[in-house]
């Protein structure tokens, strides 16, 4: 690119009457949204369709004036403004004003004592959460937030939600009606949800970085190795799953004390192995990987200091080569937590319990209630991950 | 390639074909994992049209991502576009976080029952390793090739159709394989919601627990993810062999 054209760009980029294309596209999304699609959805029971309401007919007066005038604020920051702090900071008020319209509407189409009525959130809400979302992140990529401010930011964000679930502003909503049937159970699965894919995750680097440090030190290993654990990757989950649940079965019934472990053919046994197995290629991939990147001077001058072969390893290879075992890390960790969803497909338990249950009786609320705990888990998992590598590679470096 | 490697794939593609032409004929050898008379080969379907169904499903959602993460890779290198680089990386990130199976439940109310949900959720899955190599590939075209370019006279265009595109043709190809691949397997789960596929072998496995089924329809899927992925990269080293630089 010439000078001239450099300076045009960014010229253009800082005037204030040109209108922001991504914010162009996001109003008007929203808006056609707004204009052609439902805000709040109410059915007289969990599973049948039911009738579109718009944000108008559900909010008081007042209500449905300010939240407009919140997402209208949105709107223009998103058309005109170019300062990232104002767009992000509006962005925000829109989210929060949205999911509060639909608590409201929960609340005021809810009739008083009732428990069989859902008020599901509507298209509008959706595509609105969706734009509004879009504009946030789009604003945060703008800001380049540090490692540390980013699990700042989400952890501000998660407990937010957390306060508000608990203050009960989102109890007349389906979703939240469904956690209130499952209160009990859905802590459960959690609980197991989270067991299952840490576990095989903490296995798997305990069985994955020793195999790692041996390939590197064995080059001749290294082919042999890789290429197994690849094979293994293209064996689909539930087919591992199934697979793995004969061996374990046959295993509890020759040995007892496998059994009372709660090793068994159904369950988690098979569960954890499965991850376990899908979880060791990038583990022992990305230690490899990170070895190979360790400088030879660092290596022969830290012998040269006099080190052991042991402390060589400890002490300079394996902290040099971190940041890449971490990024490997990360990756079984978002993947484990998708992937354990299908658990409970063989009985292995954890949140997908309720994604299954939810298809089987095309109960979307249900469905929902597994799968937002799902999806925040990975993205935080992710999140919180890329910003402990990022620290790392900085300290390296 | 070596010999004996060429002489291994000749055998898994003829493996698997015998297997789906003649499923029949490997009854004896899943026989002793069923109980009670349960039959060794499933015969609720046809194997052979199970396993085009979930082929056909898999490319069509890679042909989709293709389009959309080479496009997007195309605009986020361009002077233009470079503005909307941070966020769709973040996106293309964001749909690689969400667990295909949730993506899968929560478009089963949208789009119904079938192949339409997994369509969307491979489509999505498949984005960021295409997304990924293509901006490595139109990033990393040497400068003085570029420059040799516009010296010819050559439009941004130009440049972009018979340069920089050709230059990252083989990391391109290499993110739609392995995109093809992951999405195979993942395929399978599509079998939950109604999907055609072997998927669909795996699940009446478990439902039956007959571990005939699940081992068959989980070996065909993971042999044929194997052969494809093959199968591709014999393709493009053939292919590309007169435009690479060296």
């Amino acid at each position: 690119m010439s000078g001239a054209q450099l300076r045009a760009v960014r010229v253009s980029g800082a005037s204030l009457t040109r209108v922001d294309p991504l914010g162009a596209v996001l109003v008007a999304a929203g808006a056609a949204a707004l204009l052609f699609l439902p805000f709040v959805v109410f059915k007289s029971n969990r599973i049948v369709p039911g009738d579109p309401r718009s944000l108008i007919q559900v909010l008081p007066a007042w209500g449905a004036f300010g939240c407009a005038a919140l997402l209208a604020m949105s709107a223009l920051a998103a058309l005109w403004v170019t300062d990232a702090r104002v767009r992000l900071m509006l962005a925000l008020a829109g989210i929060a004003a949205v999911a509060l319209a639909a608590a409201a509407a929960g609340d005021a189409l809810t009739p008083p004592g009732d428990r069989i009525v859902r008020i599901a959130p509507g298209g509008a809400f959706w595509v609105l959460m969706v734009c509004l979302g879009l504009f946030a992140t789009d604003a945060t990529t703008r800001l380049k937030p540090g490692p540390a401010v980013r699990v700042l930011f989400l952890a501000a964000s998660l407990a937010l939600a957390g306060v508000a679930l608990a203050h009960g502003t989102f109890d007349h909503l389906s979703v939240m009606r469904e956690y209130a049937v499952n209160a009990e159970r859905f802590a459960r699965e959690a609980r197991q949800h989270l067991k299952l894919a840490f576990g095989s995750l903490a296995a798997a680097a305990l069985i994955g970085l020793p195999l790692g440090v041996l390939c590197h030190r064995a080059p001749r290993l290294r082919p042999a190795v890789l290429t197994t654990l690849n094979v293994i990757q293209t064996i689909p989950a539930i087919a591992l799953f199934g697979i793995l649940m004969a061996p374990l079965g046959a295993l509890a019934a020759a040995v007892p004390l496998a059994d009372r472990l709660g090793i068994r053919g159904i369950g988690a046994a098979p569960a954890v192995v499965a991850l376990f197995l899908y979880s060791l290629l990038p583990i022992v991939a990305n230690t490899v990987a990170g070895l190979k990147r360790v400088s030879r001077a660092a290596v022969e001058a830290a012998h040269g200091m006099g080190m052991t072969s042991w402390q060589v390893l400890t002490k300079v290879e394996l902290v040099l080569a971190l940041p890449v075992i971490l990024t490997g890390v990360r990756v079984v960790l978002v993947q484990n937590i998708g992937m354990v969803t299908v658990a409970a497909l063989i009985g292995g338990g954890g949140l997908g319990a309720f994604v299954f249950q939810g298809i089987g009786q095309t109960a979307i609320d249900l469905v929902l209630l597994g799968a937002i705990p799902i999806v925040t888990l990975a993205f935080s998992a992710a999140l919180t991950l890329d910003a402990l590598v990022e620290v790392l590679d900085r300290v390296k470096a | 390639m070596p010999r004996a490697a060429t002489v291994v794939r000749l055998a898994a593609l003829a493996l698997l074909v015998a297997f789906l032409t003649k499923p029949q004929s490997f009854a004896p050898l899943f026989a002793p994992l069923t109980q009670y008379g349960a039959p060794p080969i499933y015969d609720q379907g046809n194997l052979l049209q199970l396993a085009l169904a979930q082929l056909g499903t898999v490319c069509l959602a890679a042909a989709a991502s293709s389009l959309v993460a080479v496009g997007l890779g195309i605009l986020v290198t361009r002077p233009s576009g470079a503005q909307f680089l941070p966020l769709s990386r973040t996106l293309v990130n964001i749909g690689q976080t969400f667990p295909p199976v949730a993506v899968l439940a929560v478009a089963v109310p949208l789009v119904g029952f079938g192949e339409k949900p997994t369509l969307i959720a491979l489509f999505a899955y498949g984005l960021l390793p295409i997304f990924e190599n293509t901006l490595v590939g139109l990033r990393t075209c040497p400068p003085a090739v570029l420059e040799a370019a516009s010296g010819m006279g050559m439009s941004a265009r130009q440049r972009l159709l018979s340069v920089e595109l050709p230059l990252a043709t083989p990391l391109i190809l290499e993110g739609i394989r392995l995109s093809l691949v992951i999405n195979v397997g993942t395929a399978t789960i599509g079998s939950t919601v109604a999907a055609k596929g072997l998927g669909e072998v795996i699940i009446a496995g478990l439902l039956s627990s007959n571990t005939a089924f699940i081992l068959q329809g989980g070996l065909l899927t993971g042999l044929m993810a194997i052969l494809l992925y093959d199968g591709l990269a014999a393709l493009e080293r053939r292919l590309l062999r007169p435009v690479t630089l060296d």
